[in-house]
């Protein structure tokens, strides 16, 4: 009997009050003794605290394992800042980074920016995926030993290792190279949540880690599996993808535990437990993306409870196995798009 | 003799530069580390708050720089982006001024602003903003907004965009939901602002040295980054420059003058004089010295010898060789004074190019360097520095260790941050915004 597939946990730190970082580091470093695959702060293209990018980057130093993965939005920023931003989110953590793909499509949003026509959704994803793949090239732009320090010739980098991109979207092009050098992951976790079916395609182009809105383990586990098919369809091999419920959690102290319903659990961390077992034996996905409905009481209650239960029965990690973001994914580092391909410098 | 109390003598403000991509690391020194790895970064923060530093600084670029049509290889290049690793650097420093350079051309206000009050937010009042422009369409190439504006048009932007940052501080800190902002670049509106400024507003920073750069930040920053050569032009450019400052209703105050400096220490003058020659002969390789003389001449200059005289070819003007990097204003006067110096001294193209390069430089033992560094700012050539290590991450390690103590000996340097907040260290108390504002 083959083993199972390893059983992947992410929880979101994100919710009010946002002004105070300690509290952040609070939550992520729970997840962390928890022994979580990565936390993700969520955001909004004008969001009322702190930028998740700069949160997650402020949080780095002071944790070791736990991924992070701040939502980035797409629609009304540059993607070559955007890139550079993910980019150095993983070398300040040392691999540990990824980024959660969003749109901007409310008109609130566009006034921030005075930008004159309204993107619809479906626009707004297609450029969303344009922003990660356009990422890639520019991660992959510097090759892994493009830095020589070539002291005979005098030369710092190897310039033919260095590479335009010369990307050219709907809506922005990108000549390239980065200026960040490629990151220790070669390419951060790219997470799109396809919840949505605007933002399916995008998701199964572009994604490592696929966000499905919890419904039924039987509606859930279709849904992963049509997108594991488009993927494959794209060409992709659609063992790469990571599949994550997302629920909604209530660990109160309150009765029995209660079916999922719209993406929602109530009920006790073991009753919690019992459900992400039964998911994850019938194979409906990889794993879960937990939002605790209150983080400051209900984060720990997860690891302390789910997380532990889980462990007991061998159903997740006792410790990390890894150092990065990809390795606790089992996602292996992707080759360099032009070093494969040896793209002209 | 009268005896009264003695009046305060003038603080010296001392800030730390990261090298990023430049021509100044000696990066075959087998000392010099990692540019990219954040523990050089950690390292190099961590000196300057040893040494109570105001603030670390970073400079940007945005695309990679071509000569000849391709990158650039000679140089240090590579860099993560600023306001990332500095929201990293909050974490491993409490007191230290974290300074992003970030352009005003390829960005947007509201987005930028908030990022801005985020990294002040999240390092306890620590932020500032340097701000660049940029015009050249070689770098837009990169950018959705792409590289069409004129030189005017990017300072008037620059201007409005300060404005309108500023705009949405100070509505965060007096607890305004919501802001609007019309003008001739930007037409913004919205219900939320960014998170409030621990410290009032960012600190503006500005480096530059034209006549528009200067009322630019006699109006609107907080620090000026320059560079000039002599006591005597530093105490010129510091009277220009604190006198504009009234026309906008600030004190002469209100705006720190630091130019970025080098220092390189010994145990005798002659030990650091010999020290700074070898570091100027590590920089200029004899293959930067040919790029350097490109660079002020516009053309392939490859077949001279480094060892040999400056050729005797004229400049061209409207040469495209380089890409990325400020061209001499006049390559012909450039050139003219190249020459004139290279027949003077009998100096090779190597030593010409040492010689012009140069950069401000404070060399000496310790004490002479400190004692230079204080007669400086007591005579109003500046009020502090920006110190621009050669070796990275442990440049600074020896001014911290020895300098810094002469300084605080001297009653010029402080022995402990008295507060907590970049503006604080900076002695700035205008901000326009109460910190206690609700």
């Amino acid at each position: 009997m083959p083993a199972p597939a390893p059983l992947h946990l992410a929880a979101e730190i994100g919710g009010p009050p946002h002004d105070d970082p300690g509290r952040l580091l609070g939550l992520a470093r729970t997840a962390e003794e928890g022994l979580l695959d990565f936390v993700t702060l969520a955001d909004s293209f004008g969001g009322p605290g702190p930028d998740a990018l700069g949160a997650l980057a402020r949080i780095a130093p002071e944790t070791r394992r736990i991924g992070l993965v701040p939502t980035v939005t797409t629609t009304h920023t540059e993607p070559f800042h955007v890139q550079a931003g993910v980019a150095t989110l993983d070398w300040v953590s040392r691999g540990r980074a990824g980024w959660r793909v969003d749109v901007s499509t409310s008109a609130a949003e566009n006034r921030l920016v005075g930008r004159r026509e309204l993107l619809g959704p479906e626009a707004a994803w297609a450029e969303a995926g344009e922003v990660a793949e356009v990422s890639r090239l520019l991660w992959d732009s510097w090759e892994d030993d493009a830095e020589i320090r070539d002291t005979p010739t005098g030369r710092f980098v190897d310039r033919d290792k260095l590479h335009y991109v010369d990307y050219r979207g709907t809506a922005f092009g990108v000549r390239g190279p980065s200026i960040v050098p490629r990151p220790p992951q070669g390419h951060p976790v790219t997470v799109v949540d396809a919840s949505a079916a605007v933002s399916r395609d995008t998701a199964a182009r572009h994604a490592d880690v696929v966000l499905l809105r919890a419904g039924t383990a039987e509606e859930t586990a279709a849904r992963g599996t049509e997108l594991r098919a488009r993927a494959a369809a794209l060409g992709r091999d659609p063992g790469t993808l990571r599949i994550l419920a997302t629920l909604v959690v209530d660990l109160g102290d309150g009765p029995a535990a209660s079916a999922p319903g719209g993406g929602h659990f109530g009920g006790s961390p073991a009753g919690l437990a019992d459900l992400i077992a039964r998911w994850h034996a019938g194979g409906a996905v990889d794993g879960f993306h937990l939002v605790p409905l209150a983080p400051d009481t209900g984060l720990a209650r997860l690891t302390a409870g789910t997380v532990a239960a889980l462990r007991e029965r061998g159903l997740f990690r006792d410790r990390y196995e890894d150092t990065t973001l990809r390795g606790h994914l089992r996602l292996a580092r992707p080759a360099n798009h032009f070093a494969t391909t040896g793209g002209a410098s | 003799m009268t005896t009264g109390p003695t009046p305060p003598r003038k603080q010296i403000h001392l800030a730390a530069h990261f090298p990023g991509v430049n021509n100044t690391t000696v990066w075959a020194d087998p000392r010099s580390g990692s540019q990219i790895d954040f523990d050089s970064f950690v390292h190099l923060a961590r000196t300057a708050e040893r040494g109570l530093f105001d603030f670390f600084f970073l400079a940007e670029g945005l695309r990679l720089r071509e000569h000849k049509g391709r990158v650039h290889d000679l140089d240090v290049v590579g860099r993560p982006e600023s306001i990332t690793v500095l929201n990293a650097l909050a974490a491993v420093t409490d007191r230290l001024g974290l300074a992003a350079t970030v352009n005003a051309t390829f960005n947007e206000p509201w987005e930028l602003a908030r990022r801005l009050a985020s990294l002040d937010l999240l390092s306890g009042g620590r932020a500032a903003w340097n701000v660049v422009t940029s015009s050249d369409a070689f770098t837009g190439e990169n950018f959705r907004r792409g590289g069409f504006l004129d030189r005017a048009d990017r300072y008037t932007r620059a201007a409005e965009f300060v404005a309108a940052a500023r705009a949405l501080w100070d509505a965060a800190g007096a607890g305004q939901r919501s802001f609007a902002w019309s003008g001739d670049h930007f037409a913004i509106a919205g219900e939320s602002t960014p998170p409030r400024s621990p410290q009032g507003r960012p600190v503006v920073i500005q480096a530059g040295d034209s006549d528009e750069g200067r009322e630019f930040a006699a109006s609107a920053a907080d620090v000026i980054f320059t560079r000039h050569g002599t006591l005597e032009a530093g105490r010129a450019f510091y009277r220009d420059v604190k006198r504009r400052l009234p026309r906008h209703g600030r004190r002469e105050e209100d705006l720190k003058l630091m130019p970025g400096v080098t220092v390189v220490l010994g145990d005798t003058a002659a030990d650091a004089q010999e020290r700074a020659a070898e570091i100027r002969r590590q920089q200029i390789s004899p293959q930067n010295a040919i790029h350097a003389l490109e660079l002020v001449w516009g053309r392939d200059l490859s077949a001279y010898d480094p060892d040999g005289p400056l050729p005797d070819v004229d400049p061209d003007p409207d040469s495209a060789l380089v890409q990325g990097r400020v061209r001499h204003a006049d390559p012909f006067e450039a050139a003219a004074r190249w020459r004139a110096l290279s027949e003077e001294k009998g100096l090779s193209i190597r030593q010409t190019v040492i010689e012009t390069t140069s950069r401000q430089s404070f060399i000496g033992t310790p004490s002479a360097v400190a004692a230079a560094m204080a007669e400086f700012v007591e005579r109003d050539a500046a009020d502090g520095f920006i110190l621009v290590p050669h070796l990275t991450p442990g440049g600074l390690d020896g001014f911290v260790d020895t300098v810094v103590p002469l300084l605080q000996e001297r009653g010029v340097f402080r022995t402990r941050y008295t507060g907590t907040t970049l503006r604080e260290h900076l002695g700035l108390t205008g901000t326009g915004v109460e910190r206690s504002a609700a």
